[in-house]
């Protein structure tokens, strides 16, 4: 049984799954029920200056028959009072004293405000906070969550006032609506935050009723537009976090959150810099319960791996992150397919000849059974035919030894001057 | 399987003893583990009788996390390798997917095959012992039951003894249902996990013969007896004593252990009786390269005790079935040699006991078929003699116990399994005797602790 506690800018929880601020971390009931289930922290339903929520809040995205790939929200912060909160997240720490409960705040930008409301949750004793920079509609036409986190100095400051009177950890939460989220989490650690968590929704909308010219969703026929997150996200929100873990000028702890299902999502997370994730959605469409393969099945993997603290595997894939002006130009793989394994479908063929390079051809062998060749000369190793390939295993992507030394295109650039060009 | 008897081969006939259903490609096993809705207080885990929780071992799959999908079916059923195979899942938790009522069910034995191959595949040892907790337990037969009943009060922490009588631990999995639905390797490898938790299996060992029960209920703190059933119990026609006569239970068994035979080639068999013993002496038979295989039923096809999916399989085997048939006389010639099975056409009277219509012979009806093997499935006989050597109160053979806590007259000796089954108590299913097995480990355990506690 490998070790799964973690320690996140010296928050501690016994293991790295934590419930996103949202629907899941709403109540003191909630939550303990979370923490029966085996998470490990919770981040609670956004604080501040409780708020009128609309009827027909979420709407979601399915794809070919799965139901939610991607989920979209108009929900704002709590529509509770601070009282009421402060109350259960009191209860609940005393219950639960080795769980990781963290306070997720969002008031306007002003310093008494942020004093005010950290000071009356100080009390409670929370493990830390999380300033909510993030949420991208409502809140952000009041000049908070997105609207806040979209501009660094904001950020800076309000992290800065946070920052004069908590005694516990300090997470902000950024918002991907943004170029350069980078920007943001270096304010944010220019602030003085002690970690950055991300990422909070993507602006969306998620359909329009095609018959009765409505969004998804609406509210009495009209809409706005939401926050989009979900396995359809995760690939965003990696990215997102990979960029800050590499960025020397950040340097502080990572709580990944997007799209994360299962433990399989977590470890690629925490591989890429993430020391806890955070699960909203995954946990609305099935229940808390999903967190007990998520355990099962990191503890497995690190014990597979023989690795003994799960802490172990934090950033492992971010010195693999880089620029793509340091990837080899002259590393080189083809297609290769196996006809044995092969459905004869096609799919690889059309792909290449419409989209890609028209290297793969149909053949017959030497018995008048269908074949596909890569023509391996003219394969650029882009991947597109395996990834149509409907079959594991039919179609794989070889190296092939180039007949140059690696030369990235930071190298060549300095080299242009020289004659010989190296890349093909 | 060829119908040109001249032209097969013995290594014809061992392929016809492979297991019949390929498992799940990977792929498949993703895409159907994907369809699971992962249901709250899932409907499948409530029909299982060992109650896997089936939505949480599928999602496993459906992440990767194989040893994990392996360990939550096999903790809840330490059998759940061998169930996976032979469960009535249509009966069971198939039967009660969500999804029968908007698409088609989840292929759950299916999913729980594939989690549990890749255990055995990888070896994963998936269970520890408990700490020993200074109490000893002898448990006389090493079937489902058995077995079942000792990883659990392994698991609780007791030393535990097991009394085989045959040479591998198993019971009817390992050589009762035939190999293509159950090849020996699974049921060998349940057996392995129980041993692994430092559990005595004393094989070749029979209570009753090589040790007394005396000595077991002096010896030990608990006994807990899990013997089965004994064999096919007698037609009471003449000719019966012939060679050419087999026990369907035995008949299955030399081909789980001795080398493919080719005696059966061509020739005509009759199997009497039509429960899942009957179905599988019969399509044994068949993979035997037997030209012709019958099964004759007394009543009709109703009251058939055999499931509907085993009456599907025998049929696609192009088992014959005569329903309302009763054999009354085997034929032979002067050599002794079977040549035929005279019997009686029947119908169905007044209810009996049972409540089941009873079958009355239709006067004048006689008539023989030409058949040169007869092989007997007409139910189980009991160890009644061993159950008296306990001094166990039971019911023609049937051990009584008390409900809820499994135990017998002797409050220091419980009972699981095909042993208490029947005249009202239960059913003969491996999932059953594997969930007896569970209770029987938790009451013993209540009882000797005073606690309530599963493992
Ligand atoms: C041909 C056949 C096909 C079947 N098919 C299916 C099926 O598809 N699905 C299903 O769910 N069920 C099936 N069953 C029923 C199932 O096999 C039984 O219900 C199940 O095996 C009962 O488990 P058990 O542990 O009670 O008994 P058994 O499996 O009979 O095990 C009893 C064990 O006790 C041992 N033993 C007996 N006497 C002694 C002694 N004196 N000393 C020491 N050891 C002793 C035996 O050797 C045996 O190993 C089938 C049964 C038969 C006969
Ligand atoms: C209905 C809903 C309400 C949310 N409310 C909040 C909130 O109050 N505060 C916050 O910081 N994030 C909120 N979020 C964002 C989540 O915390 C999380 O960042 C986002 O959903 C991405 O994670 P996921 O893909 O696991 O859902 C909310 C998300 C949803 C779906
Ligand atoms: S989940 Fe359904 S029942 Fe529950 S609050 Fe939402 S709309 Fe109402």
């Amino acid at each position: 049984m490998a070790d799964l506690s973690i320690n996140i800018a010296g928050i501690k929880s016994p293991n790295p799954f934590w419930l996103a601020s949202g629907p899941p971390t709403n109540t003191g009931y909630q939550v303990q029920r979370a923490f029966e289930a085996g998470w490990g922290g919770a981040v609670w339903k956004t604080l501040g200056e409780p708020v009128i929520n609309t009827s027909s809040r979420f709407a979601a995205v399915g794809y070919n028959g799965q139901r939610v790939m991607g989920f979209n929200n108009i929900e704002l912060i709590t529509d509770r009072s601070l009282e009421e909160n402060l109350k259960e997240i009191y209860e609940t720490k005393k219950k639960y004293p080795n769980h990781a409960i963290i306070a997720s705040l969002m008031v306007e930008p002003q310093q008494e405000k942020w004093h005010e409301i950290v000071k009356r949750v100080e009390e409670v004793g929370v493990d830390g906070y999380e300033l909510n920079f993030g949420c991208p509609h409502g809140m952000a036409e009041r000049g908070m969550g997105s609207a806040s986190g979209q501009v660094p100095e904001l950020v800076e400051k309000q992290t800065y006032w946070t920052k004069e009177v908590a005694t516990k950890p300090v997470i902000v939460k950024l918002t991907p609506n943004i170029t350069d989220i980078t920007l943001t989490a270096e304010a944010a650690t220019r602030g003085g935050a002690d970690a950055v968590s991300m990422i909070n929704t993507i602006n969306s909308l998620a359909g329009v009723d095609i018959d009765t010219w409505n969004t998804i969703p609406h509210v009495g026929n009209k809409g706005a537009h939401g926050g989009y997150c979900g396995p359809a996200v995760k690939p965003i929100a990696l990215n997102m976090v990979g960029e800050c873990a590499r960025n020397e000028r950040i340097g502080i702890p990572i709580s990944g959150i997007g799209g994360v299902s299962n433990w399989q999502d977590a470890v690629e997370f925490m591989l890429m810099g993430s020391t806890s994730v955070q699960v909203c959605t995954a946990a609305m469409h099935h229940g808390f319960r999903i967190v007990e393969d998520m355990i099962d099945g990191l503890n497995n993997y690190l014990d597979d791996k023989g690795i003994a603290s799960v802490m172990d595997i934090v950033g492992k894939t971010v010195p693999k992150y880089t620029n793509w002006g340091d990837l080899d130009l002259n590393y080189q793989i083809v297609a290769q397919i196996d006809n044995d394994i092969c459905i004869n479908c096609n799919k690889c063929h059309i792909a290449c000849e419409d989209t890609a390079h028209q290297c793969i051809d149909m053949l017959k062998d030497d018995f008048g059974k269908d074949i596909l060749k890569v023509r391996e000369e003219d394969c650029v190793g882009c991947n597109l035919c395996a990834i149509v390939c409907p079959v594991d295993g039919a179609i794989e992507m070889v190296e092939v030894e180039s007949e140059f030394p690696p030369m990235t295109w930071n190298e060549r650039q300095a080299t242009t001057s020289s004659s010989v060009n190296l890349v093909k | 399987m060829s119908a040109n008897f001249e032209k097969i081969t013995p290594d014809d006939l061992l392929a016809n003893f492979r297991e019949v259903k390929p498992g799940l490609t990977n792929q498949e096993a993703m895409e159907e583990s994907n369809r699971c809705l992962f249901c709250y207080d899932a409907p499948c885990t409530i029909a299982c009788p060992t109650g896997i929780d089936i939505p949480s071992f599928i999602k496993k799959i459906a992440s990767g996390n194989l040893k994990g999908s392996a360990t939550t079916i096999m903790t809840a059923n330490p059998v759940g390798a061998s169930c996976a195979r032979v469960c009535p899942t249509e009966e069971l938790c198939e039967g009660a997917c969500v999804l029968n009522e908007s698409t088609k069910s989840i292929m759950i034995g299916d999913l729980q095959r594939h989690a549990t191959d890749w255990a055995i595949k990888n070896e994963q040892v998936l269970f520890k012992a408990g700490k020993k907790n200074g109490k000893t337990v002898a448990i006389v037969g090493g079937g489902p039951g058995g077995l079942s009943a000792a990883r659990e009060l392994a698991l609780l922490g007791y030393k535990v003894t097991i009394f085989e009588a045959e040479e591998h631990a198993g019971g009817l999995d390992s050589y009762g249902i035939v190999s293509f639905r159950l090849p020996q390797a699974v049921s060998f490898w349940e057996v392995e996990q129980v041993e692994s938790l430092d559990v005595e299996i004393r094989t070749n060992t029979t209570v009753g013969k090589d040790i007394q029960p005396s000595e077991l209920l002096e010896n030990f703190d608990r006994v807990v007896v899990a013997i089965g059933m004994s064999s096919v119990p007698a037609l009471g026609i003449e000719g019966e004593n012939l060679d050419g006569v087999f026990d369907a239970i035995e008949f299955v068994k030399d081909t789980k252990t001795k080398p493919i035979t080719d005696d059966f080639v061509g020739k005509r068999v009759a199997v009497i009786g039509a429960g899942n013993t009957a179905i599988d002496g019969a399509t044994c038979s068949v993979r035997l390269g037997a030209e012709n295989v019958k099964i004759l039923y007394r009543r009709t096809i109703e009251e058939m005790t055999a499931y509907d999916y085993e009456y599907e399989f025998a049929k696609q085997d192009g088992v014959e079935f005569r329903w309302l048939t009763q054999p009354t006389k085997i034929i032979s010639d002067e050599s002794g040699k079977i040549t035929g099975l005279e019997c009686i056409k029947m119908e169905l009277g007044e209810p009996g006991e049972d409540g089941r219509r009873r079958p009355v012979p239709v006067e004048g009806s006689t008539f023989t078929l030409a058949v040169d093997v007869i092989v007997k499935a007409i139910g189980q006989s009991r160890y009644t003699k061993l159950i008296e050597g306990f001094s166990l109160n039971h019911n023609g053979g049937v051990v009584t116990v008390n409900e809820e806590t499994y135990q017998t007259s002797n409050p220091n000796v419980f009972s699981c399994g095909d042993v208490i089954f029947g005249k009202g108590q239960g059913e003969a299913m491996v999932v059953s005797a594997a969930e007896q097995g569970k209770q029987v480990a938790y009451a013993l355990h209540r009882q000797m602790f005073g606690v309530a506690e599963t493992a």
